[in-house]
């Protein structure tokens, strides 16, 4: 396992962003976490100082030993200013909960950012696993396999009738959480979309927004997730999730060709102010970006607008971002100098015909 | 303590534990039978018997029937490991070490059943060793959960400079870890 450099990241983006693979038009990424504990130490929020750095350094050293060690990089999260642990928020490789944490934590990140591990977050260890595009089953397939490797050389703390045990008994059993993130602005503008998170809700699935647990659903992004973790096996959790996607995609495409149909001239101002804003505003928050990309990103996919790639869209979401932003521009930015960095830089990307603009 | 929703006294002591957050409630008999029967039933199904099973399941986790004092004396039972109390458990909604799932589980079992709606875990097993994974494992935290405690008391005996004791706990910490963590493999530093 090597040490990450902070920067390199910055010019990449993560292998779930490039908006491909089944179904991307709407769903965003596939995801899976697994929490685990060690029996031998007390869960992170009754650990002492002393207790954190040894967890983080047993779990950091077993983790290298195993055949998943040899394709991670780990970073210190601990160790990192406040920016660089919102920049791994931003990129969803750790939580905000990690990134807010204190005491001895790092995230270990394998090179096309599809897997991470938390340790000493809420968990001793949080594997999690991303890919872009609906795959839920491959990234299970994944994630099992990180777990077993891990599993050789870390004793992970079980109970016979239980499960795997954690910290907060929301996850105890199998610690699985299994979520899309879904793109559905269609259902939004037509207002549909309180009924389907309701009928969600009545099938035990939680819906949060684009950066998880009382994140504010931003840009039409939402997650879809499993409640419950024990009683069903992990298949059928992945199941449980897997089998309500393509009803949300049918809904929103249905949605979509309704506004074509009904209010195209409609739909077409919008997404035409929307791009029109981006390419000329000299001022602009990073939430009425993400709203206007997600408008833009409709716009692309009903064929309203030609000449911008989804890709580029879903790199943009991210990479104007606070923390983002002021990675690629290499200095710190207060809100309001962020606030014009970014209509400066959204203005270069769309002069340059999406080439990245660093 | 009176009742959140009026002059009476609350004999009812309510924890919810909501994804990420925990919420106390303090009820009469009378509100939180209200309360009981308005938040169980699976989001608004009209299925009275349902509602009922749900109700006395959750009854079940918040000791209807038992009085405060007896709501008292379990909030004051600690873990033997961590020395967590069920009383900050409740405040937390964060259990102190994976050896309170032994500790308190006539307690947590039926939160668990209400927040799951079940009890048994079906999923995946540690695989490490194949023929016996199962038992090892579990049989494994059961050992190693001892570590928090032993750990503790060694450094309690180090602080009174009991250092017999240390030396002792020390050992025996170390005869556990031989016995349960796999053997480490060194890594190849590249």
């Amino acid at each position: 396992m090597q040490i990450m450099k902070l920067d390199t990241l910055a010019q990449s983006i993560g292998e779930w962003l490039r908006g491909t693979g089944p179904e991307s038009d709407i769903v965003m990424s596939s995801r899976v976490r697994l929490a685990r504990n060690l029996p031998q130490y007390p869960f992170v929020s009754r650990a002492s100082e002393q207790d954190r750095a040894d967890i983080e350094r047993f779990l950091r050293e077993r983790i290298a030993m195993s055949s998943a060690g040899p394709g991670l990089e780990s970073i210190d999260v601990g160790g990192l200013e406040e920016i660089d642990r919102q920049f791994l928020v931003e990129r969803q490789l750790i939580s905000r909960e990690h990134a807010d944490a204190q005491g001895a934590r790092s995230v270990a990140i394998d090179k096309l950012e599809q897997v991470s591990l938390m340790i000493n977050e809420e968990d001793h260890l949080r594997i999690q696993c991303i890919h872009s595009g609906l795959d839920l089953r491959g990234v299970w397939e994944q994630i099992k396999v990180v777990d077993e490797q891990i599993e050789q050389f870390v004793p992970y703390a079980f109970h016979p009738r239980f499960g795997y045990l954690t910290a907060c008994p929301t996850n105890v059993g199998t610690g699985i959480r299994v979520s899309v993130m879904l793109h559905l602005p269609a259902l939004v503008i037509t207002r549909q979309i309180d009924k389907v998170f309701r009928s969600l809700h009545k099938i035990s699935l939680a819906v949060r927004g684009l950066y998880g647990e009382g994140s504010q659903a931003m840009g039409d992004f939402y997650q879809i997730s499993n409640q419950t973790t024990l009683g069903k096996s992990e298949e059928e959790l992945v199941e449980q999730v897997g089998d309500v996607v393509p009803v949300l995609i049918d809904y929103e495409r249905r949605a979509r060709e309704f506004l074509v149909r009904e209010t195209e001239q409609n739909v077409h101002d919008q997404v035409s102010r929307a791009y029109g804003i981006l390419r000329t505003a000299q001022t602009i928050s990073a939430e009425e970006t993400m709203q206007l990309l997600s408008r833009v990103r409709m716009g692309v996919l009903l064929g309203l607008i030609g000449d911008v790639k989804i890709a580029d869209i879903n790199s943009l979401l991210v990479r104007t971002q606070p923390a983002h932003l002021q990675k690629i521009r290499g200095i710190e930015l207060d809100t309001k100098d962020r606030n014009i960095e970014r209509a400066r830089y959204l203005r270069q990307h769309f002069e340059a015909g999406g080439q990245n603009v660093n | 303590m009176k009742c959140q929703q009026c002059e009476k006294q609350a004999v009812f002591h309510i924890t919810e534990l909501e994804t990420g957050a925990v919420r106390e409630l303090h009820l009469c008999e009378d509100h939180a039978r209200v309360y009981l029967n308005q938040t169980e039933g699976g989001g608004g199904s009209a299925d009275e018997a349902e509602d009922a099973a749900a109700a006395g399941g959750a009854a079940g986790q918040l000791g209807v029937g038992q009085t405060a004092d007896e709501l008292a004396a379990l909030d004051q039972k600690a873990c033997d490991m961590c020395g967590i109390t069920f009383f900050e458990f409740r405040n937390q909604g964060r259990l102190g070490c994976p050896h309170d799932y032994v500790q308190f589980a006539k307690e947590l079992e039926p939160l668990i059943a209400n927040i799951h709606g079940a009890t048994e875990h079906t999923g995946r097993r540690p695989s490490r060793s194949p023929t016996t994974a199962e038992a090892a494992a579990a049989s494994g935290t059961a050992e190693l959960t001892g570590v928090i405690g032993l750990r503790q008391e060694m450094k309690d005996a180090i602080v009174r400079e009991d250092y017999e004791k240390a030396k002792e706990n020390r050992d025996a910490i170390r005869a556990i870890e031989d016995r349960w963590i796999p053997p480490a493999r060194p890594e190849s530093q590249e």
